[in-house]
């Protein structure tokens, strides 16, 4: 089992590796919007005084270069294609395999989500470092903590994604799921603004009932040193496992329903 | 002229057949203009923090913000499907436009033409309107012509720039993303008064290089009748509809020398 999972790690890694063209073009937007947001959250700062709801103008810095660097990694705009094997009937094939679709699907995208940490992460975050002054944590502890928790979002951001793509087993057209799923991601996420700059009660809401802010906010919250990271990291562990699971369960009812309408 | 019946055509039955499933229209129509709202929503989340977006007060940045959404939202509609040129290209199946005896630019749009982006051009015109209302201006026939114009010369100029990113797949076909830095950047670049940018080669670049500037920030000063912080000359407001001509004769240049390299896939 080891073996087949990092066969097919390096396979989802290999195969996003031929895409090169498409990799440089999406590092080059995340660039441009990596300035554009930066440029809009200091002079969001610069006129509240110097602080965004307690972010310095270094932290928001971090924040926003993270998020356009985690983006492609935690892929959450990007459906997977478990929902059109599943209108297809493509999915008979994944589900005859001796490995549950759950972790192929997983190990791939650990793959695909691996190659963009090599390319479009570090890529933008050079940009920021380059031509900002960004925030870098001290505690040389807090950078294995942020790689651990950019693995945790990616896990999340995956889970979340295939949860939507098993509902095509029900819905067959998952449009509207994948554009619920892409909305409250985004806001959720803190990708357009930090969360902090929501009224509480959202906050609350947002931190403890969804798992939106573990796709980036979290980690941006490690890194600029906001909260407890262990205890960001422990939430975004625990949502990483909810959904896991969640998967699961969810995939065993929808192939007992496969099996009865096969039948 | 005659042609235009056959696209009013085409866009009647793409509207047909796409409404056809009422219910995954609805949704589809519903997330499109509620995923738009969102971007409107950010501008206004970040305005909440210290009441102003780079020195200007509530009524600007609503002007500033509509005037951006409804532009974009035109152009979407319009000229936001030239994006699939990718895939005709990638397929060969462009082919097929360039058989017909219409233009291939007019199918291209026609064929595509998406009816739930409709959806923020309407929520477009309500923050325009909404900020047109709250907005102290003093109106004169210049400002009703100018207020009118605007939204149109900045779709233009959003449109331009869908058609050059659209058409650089002639050479580069997997260059998608790049053409979105400016489409949806420069939509996002718009949405915000041009003091938010600093004055460094970013902002310069963006605002006058491309001409982002003349979308929204510059006009909108035109409307309020105030002065510009960072010194940009009054008469450069009214040159809107000068920029658009210049974007549509680059991107139409664009056009042809793309449409030439064009080789068939061959298949």
């Amino acid at each position: 089992m080891p073996r087949a999972s990092w066969a097919l790690i390096t396979a989802g890694f290999r195969r996003y590796a031929t895409y090169r063209q498409a990799t440089f073009a999406g590092t080059f937007t995340n660039i441009v919007f990596g300035f554009l947001r930066c440029y809009i959250m200091l002079s969001v700062a610069a006129s509240a005084g110097g602080l965004l709801r307690g972010y310095d103008s270094a932290q928001l810095v971090t924040y926003v270069w993270l998020g356009q660097g985690m983006l492609a990694v935690v892929n959450m705009w990007v459906p997977l294609d478990i929902a059109e094997r599943v209108r297809t009937g493509d999915v008979v094939t994944d589900l005859f395999r001796p490995i549950n679709p759950l972790w192929t699907y997983l190990w791939t995208d650990i793959g695909r989500a691996g190659f963009a940490m090599l390319t479009r992460f570090t890529v933008p975050i050079a940009a920021g470092l380059v031509f900002f002054e960004m925030h870098l944590p001290r505690n040389p502890l807090t950078y294995a903590l942020v790689v651990l928790s950019i693995v945790a979002a990616a896990v999340v951001g995956f889970g979340g994604r295939y949860l939507i793509g098993l509902t095509a087993f029900w819905l067959l057209d998952t449009r509207g799921a994948v554009a619920a799923w892409g909305m409250l991601s985004t806001v959720g996420s803190g990708l357009y603004f930090p969360l902090t700059v929501l009224p509480e009660w959202l906050r609350v809401v947002l931190w403890v009932g969804t798992p939106f802010p573990s796709l980036l906010q979290a980690t941006a919250d490690i890194a600029v040193g906001r909260g407890d990271p262990l205890l960001i990291l422990a939430g975004q562990v625990f949502w990483a496992v909810v959904l896991l699971a969640l998967c699961g369960a969810v995939q065993r009812r929808a192939t007992r329903k496969l099996v009865v309408q096969g039948g | 002229m005659a042609d235009l019946g056959v696209y009013l055509h085409i866009v009647r039955a793409q509207i047909r057949s796409q409404t056809q499933y009422r219910m995954s229209f609805a949704i589809d129509l519903a997330a499109s203009t509620l995923i738009s709202a969102l971007d409107i929503a950010t501008v206004f989340v970040l305005f909440s923090v210290s009441g102003g977006l780079g020195g200007f007060g509530g009524p600007a940045v609503l002007l500033i913000a509509g005037l951006s959404a409804l532009a974009f939202a035109i152009a979407d509609a319009v000229f936001g499907n030239a994006e699939r040129l990718r895939e005709l290209v990638r397929s060969g199946g462009f082919d097929a436009l360039l058989l017909r005896p219409l233009s291939a630019l007019a199918q291209l749009l026609a064929v595509n033409f998406a009816p739930r982006r409709v959806g923020r051009v309407v929520q477009g015109m309500v923050v325009y309107g909404l900020g047109l209302a709250v907005a102290d201006i003093d109106w004169n026939p210049a400002r009703v012509l100018l207020a009118v114009v605007t939204p149109l010369t900045g779709a233009v100029m959003f449109g331009c720039l869908f058609i050059i990113g659209a058409t650089v797949a002639f050479w580069w076909v997997e260059s998608g993303e790049v053409a979105n830095a400016f489409t949806y950047g420069g939509r996002d670049f718009t949405s915000y008064p041009l003091t938010m940018y600093g004055g460094g080669f970013f902002g310069r670049f963006f605002a006058f290089g491309i001409g982002f500037a003349f979308v929204a920030y510059l006009p909108a000063l035109a409307l309020l009748d105030r002065p510009d912080p960072m010194g940009v000359p009054d008469w450069l407001r009214w040159c809107s509809p000068l920029t658009a001509m210049i974007a549509v004769l680059a991107a139409t240049a664009l056009w042809r020398v793309g449409i030439r390299h064009y080789r068939s896939t061959g298949s």
